[in-house]
């Protein structure tokens, strides 16, 4: 009875087909991310050089020039962004998941929903009707805005779902010590699901940083320093775009450029997010 | 009839009263001269019963979870400077009863309970209490260990402080006078700054005991504080409760009637959501006076 050695090795073999099948399709799923950072750094590294994060950009068709505006410009529209849209997301996540079983929480976590589902252009053009119609020209401020439209939902039901993973234990047990709830949320679940909340954030900066449609009708442009929030702005995708399109060589030297540097941008930020919201006691 | 067996037992001279002579600290001394008649009843027969030494008293106390009432009206003390246990199986409302009585048991949605819980002779369930002060004043460990994972071990001993705003002249002090208190100082005493959660799960959980004395409670609250723990683990809790009995009021619900045998003074025992009988842990265990507590106890049901 116990001696089946046919039915065993059937299952040794499904065993390391469907295990080959899993390291297939890894492979796969790596190669494009691979592909892309290579492509981006052999590419773009070469047309890095000081000029680049110091000077502004030549006028049409004259090499040589820089993207020290894009690159600040990107830097200023991923700030005002986050000011905007992560302290809103944070308290909405907290809301539902602490607070949100009744109907309105229900309601607010699909509408959340609904929003990461919806086209970053629509965004783009609701923000453009909003602010940029109104004001009559385009802004940092408006370009802000649209992104910061676009990570509300992911940085909201980040959070809500990382501290829903916060075991109810520790809401007790900070509870029962006579810690109020503000304090419980705030000191114990807020600071226990952190660098997850951390790494979701990173995400959604991440996607906003490399967003363009969005930008083309809020922050436009500009080739110049722009000296308030309330002027047109360069940013890093908006340039790539306009770099890559063109019909010169120099040009697109740049734009794989800024792609690199907009890479590095994001990996840095990332990186640091997580260094400083790390976990201290082992 | 739930509540008729304590009162029937020993209105006088059974343990309620014999138990005043026990040690307290005299720092925690809050207990008066005379006794003071209390009811402890409800419903049916109004019977006034003299309890000297209640820190805490329930009645006629109902609770539960949307329409489901899981507390059918319980009434029972809880003596100064002693060892309750509450025994019963699962589901007949122990949880739920040491719960309400740090009003913890409103931290479920949907939760509700009626009656009075008197907590030095002031009702916690009255309207303008503060549930966040009773649970200063009423800790409570619960069944898993459940230390601050993001706190080293001396964070979590002083959480409670620091959460609270309190403030302590000596943390270092502090620290050290908590884990000597819960005999966890020798083993962890070079390793302050790790996270709690490195330690084992006896230790844990004496950890999270030394966390809620160091609030300075009058009652701790204990929801089967062993129940996730390996045989040794909980001797050593065991012990713990030894020591803290001369200085705390201690209620706590245990599945191992043998621990309720070796740490409590007086056991009640709950079925269903009522209290079938309550006295002595001498006379529970060796002359139950119900039938119910005698087929529990001897392992015919639950």
């Amino acid at each position: 009875m116990i001696a089946s050695p046919y039915r065993y090795q059937l299952r040794n073999y499904t065993d390391r087909i469907v295990r080959g099948a899993c390291v297939v399709a890894l492979i796969l799923a790596i190669i494009p991310l691979g592909l892309v950072l290579y492509y981006v750094t052999a590419h773009g590294i070469g047309g890095i050089d000081l000029n680049f994060f110091t000077k502004l950009p030549t006028p049409v068709g004259e090499n040589g020039g820089g993207m020290a505006n894009a690159i600040s410009g990107t830097l200023e529209l991923v700030a005002l962004a986050s000011l905007f849209g992560i302290p809103p997301g944070i308290l909405a996540g907290i809301y539902l998941s602490e607070y949100g079983d009744k109907t309105f929480g229900r309601l607010v976590r699909f509408s959340a929903d609904v929003m990461s589902g919806i086209p970053s252009i629509t965004i783009g053009l609701f923000v453009y009707a909003l602010i940029v119609m109104r004001v009559k020209h385009f802004s940092a401020i408006a370009g802000a805005v649209a992104l910061a439209i676009i990570m509300l939902p992911t940085v909201t039901r980040t959070t809500e779902e990382l501290l829903r993973l916060v075991p109810d234990a520790l809401r007790e047990a900070a509870l029962g010590l006579g810690v109020p709830r503000y304090k419980t949320t705030l000191r114990i679940v807020l600071r226990t699901a952190l660098p997850g909340i951390a790494t979701g954030i990173m995400l959604a900066i991440a996607r906003v940083a490399g967003e363009t449609a969005p930008l083309l009708f809020t922050a436009f442009s500009n080739r110049f320093w722009s000296s308030s929030v309330n002027e047109p702005t360069a940013s890093l995708p908006v340039q790539i775009y306009t770099y890559a399109v063109s019909p010169y060589e120099d040009w697109h030297r740049q734009a794989w450029a800024a792609a690199f540097v907009l890479v590095a941008i994001v990996l840095i930020l990332n990186l640091s997010a997580r260094v400083l919201v790390r976990n201290k006691v082992r | 009839m739930t509540y008729e067996a304590p009162l029937r037992s020993n209105p006088s001279e059974g343990k309620i009263n014999l138990n005043v002579e026990r040690g307290a600290s005299p720092r925690r001394d809050v207990r008066r001269d005379s006794p003071r008649p209390m009811r402890v009843n409800s419903e049916a027969t109004e019977v006034q019963v003299h309890v000297t030494g209640a820190k805490m008293v329930a009645e006629d106390l109902h609770a539960g979870f949307g329409t489901a009432e899981i507390l059918k009206g319980i009434s029972l003390p809880v003596l100064d400077k002693q060892v309750t246990a509450i025994i019963g199986p699962s589901g007949c409302g122990k949880s739920t009863f040491i719960r309400c009585l740090n009003r913890m048991h409103e931290v479920v949605p949907k939760a509700w309970a009626k009656g009075r819980v008197l907590f030095d002779q002031q009702n916690i369930l009255g309207k303008g209490v503060d549930p966040v002060l009773v649970r200063r004043r009423v800790g409570m460990v619960f069944q898993k260990p459940n230390p601050f994972p993001t706190m080293s071990i001396r964070d979590n001993v002083l959480a409670g402080i620091r959460l609270n705003g309190m403030k302590t002249k000596q943390a270092d002090a502090e620290v050290e006078q908590r884990l000597r208190q819960v005999a966890l100082w020798d083993e962890v005493k070079d390793n302050l700054t790790r996270s709690g959660m490195s330690l084992s799960g006896g230790q844990q959980q004496r950890l999270c005991i030394a966390r809620s004395l160091a609030m300075e409670p009058d009652v701790i609250l204990m929801d089967e504080p062993c129940s996730a723990l390996d045989p040794i683990a909980t001797a050593r809790v065991e012990e713990l409760i030894h020591e803290l009995r001369s200085q705390y009021t201690i209620v706590i619900v245990t599945h191992n009637m043998q621990q309720a045998a070796r740490v409590a003074d007086t056991t009640a025992f709950f079925y269903m959501g009522t209290l079938v009988e309550y006295g002595d842990t001498d006379s529970i265990f060796t002359r139950p006076k119900e039938r119910k507590t005698e087929d529990y106890i001897t392992g015919r049901f639950g």
